[in-house]
C-alpha cells in the first residue's frame, strides 16, 4: 500500500512537471470519454426511453459504471501494459525488486490525467441522482465499490492472459473497455444470451445493472431471481479470487524472454 | 518509372511490417467485433423504436455498424499518428526531409501498405461476424472500393498533418488526443451522422472525418449518389495532401540540424 502510494505519487510529480501537457491530457481524457455521454444524449433526442429506461435512468447506469471503471482504470488499469513490459524485458526488473510485481505494474506510469475521465462520470452520475429514492441511496456507494473491484479483477484477468498471449494484448480490451461500454446502457437492449453470459460467466451485470434494478425499482426483463440484485459483493469477491489465482498462475509459468 | 518501383516497394514494406503482427491484428479484429455487437444492439433498440431514422432501415443501421467497425483498422479512426512521429522527436526526421523522395509520398505509400494489410486482417472479420450473427445488406454500387481507398487517403492526409505538427509543438500527445477525439466523433464512428441534431450534423457532414467513415459506408448502402460522395472525398484528399506538402516545405525550413 505504502509502496503503491509512493510509486504513484512519483509518477504524478513526474507528469506534473510538464504543466501544459498535463493539463491538456486531463482535459482530453475528460472530453474523449464525454463522447459516449454525448452519444446517449443524441440517442435520446430521438426516443424517450431506451430498453424501457428513461434518459435519467440511463445516465444513472452510465454514471455508476463510468465512476467504477474510471477508478479501477486509474488505480490498477496499467496492469494491462504487461505484454509491453514482457517484451521490453522490464518485467524481469520488477520481479527482482522487493515490491509485489502487481503493485509495481499498477503504479508504473500512473496516469493522474485519468482524473478527467472520473470527473466526467461523476458529473453524469450527479445529474442522474434525482431518480434515486432516498431509502435506496445506500446501494449507490456499495455498487460503485463492487464495480471498482469487478473492473480491477477484469483488468487483472486480461493482464494474466497476456502471460500466455504476449502478442495479442488487445484481446483484453474486449472485456475491459468492452465491459464499460456494455454497462453504460441498460442490459435490456442486448440479446438474452449476452445478458446471461455477463451475469453468470463474466459477471459484468453486477457492476451496476443488477443493483440498479433495485435502486430504480425496475423489474428484471429476463425474470432472473431477485436476490441477484444484492449479489454484487459476492460476484466481486468471486471474480477477484479467480483473477488473483490467474495472476499467480501467470507469474509462476512466466519465462523471461531473456533480454 | 524508378519512382513508381520505389513507392511500390514502400507499399510492400508497409504491408509486410504489419503482417508480422498477425496475432495482434486478430486480437484487434476480435475486439472490434465485440464492440460491433454492443453498438449493434443499441442501434437495434433505437431503430425498433424509430424505424427509418436517418434514412436507414434497421438492417442498414446494423450494416453501418459492422462496416464502420471494420474501418477502425484501415482508417485508423483512433487518430493515431504516423510512424515518423518518433523520428521527429529523435531528430532523425532531418534525414527524411532531405531524401530525394518526398516525405509525403514516402509515408503515403507505406501507409497504404499498412491499410491494405489491416483491411484483410481487421476489416473482413468484423464484417463477416456481423453478417453471420445479425444480417447485413450487400453493397449496392461498385464505387465502394474507390470510396474506401479515398477514405484511407483522407485519413492519411489528416494524420500526416497531425504528426508533422510535432515539429512545432514539442509535445505531440495533446495533438494526438485531439485528433482522436475529432476523428472518432465526427467520422460517424460513435453514431451515424444522420442522427446528429441540426448544426452539429451540418458541421460533421462537411468535415474531412465524414469522408473517412460515414461517406464510404453510405456508398456501400447506396444512401448517397456515388459521384457526389467521391467528389467530396476527392476534395478533402487533395486539400489535406496539398496542405501536407506545404507544411512539409515549412518543416524543412524550420528544422535545424545540430552538428556532431
Amino acid at each position: 500500500m505504502g509502496d503503491y502510494l509512493l510509486l504513484a505519487w512519483t509518477w504524478v510529480r513526474a507528469s506534473a512537471q510538464y504543466r501544459t501537457s498535463f493539463a491538456v491530457s486531463i482535459v482530453s481524457s475528460f472530453a474523449i470519454n464525454a463522447l459516449d455521454a454525448v452519444a446517449i444524449g443524441i440517442v435520446f433526442t430521438h426516443v424517450t426511453t431506451l430498453g424501457g429506461f428513461s434518459l435519467r435512468e440511463v445516465m444513472f447506469l452510465y454514471g455508476t459504471s463510468g465512476v467504477s471503471f474510471a477508478l479501477a482504470d486509474m488505480l490498477f488499469g496499467n496492469v494491462e501494459r504487461l505484454s509491453q513490459h514482457i517484451r521490453a524485458g522490464t518485467f524481469d526488473t520488477m520481479l527482482i525488486r522487493p515490491v509485489s510485481p502487481f503493485v509495481q505494474m499498477a503504479a508504473d506510469g500512473f496516469g493522474a490525467h485519468r482524473i478527467g475521465r472520473l470527473a466526467q462520470a461523476v458529473i453524469v452520475l450527479g445529474l442522474s441522482l434525482p431518480v434515486v429514492p432516498w431509502s435506496r441511496a445506500w446501494m449507490v456507494p456499495v455498487m460503485i465499490v463492487c464495480g471498482v473491484v469487478i473492473f480491477t479483477a477484469v483488468f487483472t484477468l486480461g493482464a494474466a492472459l497476456q502471460f500466455v498471449l504476449v502478442d495479442a494484448p488487445e484481446l483484453a480490451n474486449a472485456f475491459t473497455y468492452g465491459g464499460v461500454t456494455l454497462t453504460q446502457y441498460p442490459l435490456s437492449v442486448y440479446g438474452e444470451q449476452l445478458v446471461r453470459g455477463v451475469t453468470y460467466i463474466v459477471p459484468l451485470a453486477f457492476v451496476n445493472w443488477q443493483p440498479a434494478l433495485y435502486v430504480l425499482g425496475q423489474p428484471d426483463p429476463l425474470g432472473l431471481p431477485g436476490w441477484l440484485r444484492f449479489a454484487s459483493p459476492l460476484a466481486a469477491l468471486l471474480l477477484s479470487a479467480v483473477a488473483a489465482l490467474a495472476w499467480r498462475a501467470g507469474i509462476r509459468r512466466y519465462r523471461s524472454t531473456g533480454n | 518509372m524508378a519512382d513508381f518501383v520505389l513507392y511500390l516497394r514502400l507499399f510492400q514494406y508497409g504491408f509486410r511490417r504489419h503482417s508480422t503482427y498477425l496475432a495482434a491484428a486478430l486480437a484487434g479484429a476480435f475486439t472490434n467485433t465485440v464492440f460491433g455487437v454492443l453498438r449493434a444492439y443499441v442501434l437495434i433498440a433505437l431503430w425498433e423504436a424509430r424505424p427509418g431514422l436517418a434514412g436507414y432501415s434497421l438492417t442498414e443501421a446494423v450494416t453501418f455498424c459492422f462496416l464502420t467497425q471494420g474501418f477502425i483498422g484501415p482508417m485508423q479512426v483512433f487518430g493515431r499518428g504516423l510512424s515518423f512521429g518518433d523520428r521527429i522527436r529523435s531528430g532523425d526526421i532531418a534525414f527524411d526531409l532531405v531524401r530525394p523522395a518526398p516525405l509525403l509520398l514516402w509515408s503515403l505509400s507505406e501507409d497504404l501498405g499498412r491499410a491494405a494489410y489491416l483491411t484483410l486482417a481487421r476489416s473482413l472479420p468484423p464484417s463477416i461476424a456481423g453478417a453471420v450473427m445479425f444480417t447485413m445488406v450487400l453493397p449496392v454500387s461498385p464505387w465502394f472500393l474507390p470510396s474506401f481507398v479515398l477514405g484511407i487517403v483522407v485519413s492519411f492526409g489528416w494524420r500526416y498533418l497531425v504528426t508533422l505538427a510535432a515539429c512545432w509543438t514539442t509535445d505531440d500527445r495533446g495533438m494526438h488526443t485531439l485528433s482522436a477525439l475529432l476523428t472518432f466523433f465526427f467520422s460517424g464512428m460513435v453514431l451515424p451522422l444522420g442522427l446528429f441534431p441540426g448544426w452539429l450534423r451540418t458541421v460533421a457532414e462537411a468535415s474531412p472525418f465524414a469522408a473517412m467513415v460515414q461517406v464510404p459506408a453510405d456508398v456501400w448502402l447506396g444512401a448517397e449518389p456515388a459521384w457526389s460522395a467521391l467528389g467530396f472525398q476527392l476534395f478533402w484528399a487533395v486539400a489535406l495532401l496539398g496542405l501536407g506538402a506545404l507544411l512539409t516545405a515549412a518543416a524543412r525550413r524550420k528544422v535545424v540540424v545540430q552538428g556532431g
